[in-house]
């Protein structure tokens, strides 16, 4: 089914500057799959080594985190919007 | 031992503010009273409330104006840089006759003209685990106007400690979060991001940047959450995590739940107590990056004194096309993001210098390359800000 994957704007450059992408998925795991399959890059930003998400990235399923319903395994259906949600801190370039 | 510089003015007798408005006060804040959300009860709230600006930036500008301008009886803010030319462009408390004060002071003199009937402590310091918890303990809220991860934490982990609630808001170019972190019984940061990001992996300056006003719009919505959790009306950001877009100018919500395994606020607690952040943040670790991972540099004079013996260097720029606009040494654009998928345009018998516009990216560059197998690679040394200071004047800086 399809559903949208929101890219927030730190990740924005290695998913060739678009905003959102729409992926054919029946679950989480299935949709940012289908989007670092799309874009090679974000994978290392989103993903360690072993495959798991990053502690500093928080995926939600519309407005609900995916770490208090199945995790990876939370199932989507079409309409649903996936957020992609990193820890920033602010605007100043050091 | 925090330094504080505070103007007690309308303070009575013991130093605290009085239970009741004076008439000038009754006026300065009529559009408040006549509202039955503020009203007299409201006021006097405002008027004993204890806030704790933290960074008196690009958020705290707008925070502190408003905080000043509501009442808001006793405003703490703490800062220990100096206003920079490059900080007007958001900093809107600061004018250009401030460039080089301490913030502070620049900060406390705008905000005592505002509201002279206030209490402000201006606060010089930098916040560190070892004088967070004794300036938090005098205030009711603390307000985290930051841009750095170890602050953050050490913010949100003195806060619990104390049982202070934190208003919490960070941008990034055109994005801003808003929310209340360690209200009793609401998340806290790290019920959030358990961890930080570590460095070097969050996007680099390139990456950077922010819309000027953006920091506005968000400074201003942690005003309104404060004065709502002080004035006690309203729905405050607990447990919401506010997500604003200024180029779509969307606002979304998402739910924010305590985490009951969370270390510093969760049933099991194991952080009791300010902890190293810098460290935790994995800062330490970073700091003299170039001496251990051996990048080959060269200096802006011998790359000029190379190029004028007329030898065939090849220039490699990995900033984004458009710093490329700004000034540029005439170098081949390859973009940091794109030079793995790139690289095979390089030619690996050649010499090649990169360079970016500080000096960091292209080291990320040369280190890339030579896992790639490059042998005759440099990173040009502090960048084309160097280029600038050392060679040819006539390029901009940025």
């Amino acid at each position: 089914m399809a559903v949208k994957v929101i890219i927030p704007t730190p990740l924005r450059a290695y998913a060739g500057k678009q905003e959102s992408v729409e992926v054919q998925a029946a679950t989480v795991g299935e949709a940012l799959s289908a989007v670092t399959t799309k874009f090679s890059d974000l994978k290392k930003h989103l993903f360690s080594d072993d495959g798991r998400l990053r502690s500093f990235v928080n995926v939600y399923v519309n407005d609900e985190d995916i770490r208090y319903l199945q995790k990876d395994q939370t199932s989507v259906k079409p309409g649903d919007t996936i957020s992609i949600v990193p820890s920033i801190a602010g605007g100043a370039r050091r | 031992m925090a330094t504080k510089i505070g103007v007690p003015a309308a303070a009575q007798g013991d130093g605290k503010p009085s239970a009741t408005l004076s008439k000038e006060e009754v006026l300065r804040y009529s559009r408040h009273l006549i509202m039955p959300e503020v009203g007299m009860d409201g006021q006097l709230k405002l008027k004993q409330a204890r806030v704790l600006c933290i960074g008196t930036g690009g958020l705290g500008a707008p925070l502190g104006l408003y905080l000043a301008a509501a009442g808001v009886g006793h405003i703490g803010v703490v800062d220990f840089d100096v206003v920079d030319f490059t900080n007007l462009q958001r900093q809107v408390l600061f004018g250009t006759s401030d460039i080089g004060r301490p913030k502070i002071t620049a900060a406390a003199d705008r905000l005592r003209n505002l509201n002279p009937d206030i209490r402000i402590d201006a606060i010089e310091e930098r916040l560190s685990s070892e004088n967070a918890l004794e300036l938090f303990r005098d205030y009711d809220i603390i307000v985290d106007g930051t841009d750095n991860f170890p602050t953050r934490y050490l913010v949100n982990d003195a806060c619990v400690l104390l049982g202070k609630p934190n208003v919490y808001g960070s941008i990034f170019r055109f994005e801003g979060q808003i929310t209340v972190f360690g209200y009793p019984g609401g998340p806290c940061y790290r019920c959030l991001y358990p961890e930080p990001p570590p460095p070097g992996l969050v996007p680099s300056c390139a990456e950077g940047g922010v819309l000027g006003v953006l920091p506005g719009i968000v400074g201003t919505i942690q005003a309104a959450e404060t004065l709502k959790l002080i004035i006690g009306k309203g729905e405050p950001l607990i447990g919401r995590l506010l997500l604003f877009d200024a180029l779509a100018m969307k606002f979304r919500e998402l739910k924010l739940r305590k985490n009951p395994d969370c270390p510093v606020c969760g049933n099991h607690r194991t952080v009791t107590q300010l902890i190293d952040y810098a460290e935790f943040c994995g800062i330490r670790g970073e700091e003299a990056p170039s001496t251990v991972t051996n990048i080959p540099e060269i200096s802006p004079k011998d790359l000029k004194a190379r190029l004028d013996r007329g030898e065939d260097l090849y220039i490699l720029d990995v900033r984004e096309p458009h710093e490329y606009q700004i000034c540029s040494l005439h170098g081949h654009l390859i973009p940091l993001g794109e030079l793995p998928r790139r690289v095979h345009e390089l030619d690996s018998s050649k010499e090649i210098v990169a360079h970016c516009r500080s000096g960091k990216r292209s080291a990320d560059a040369v280190q890339f390359l030579q896992k790639a197998g490059f042998r005759k690679i440099w990173n040009l040394k502090g960048g084309i800000l160097a280029w600038s200071d050392e060679v040819d004047p006539t390029i901009p800086k940025y």
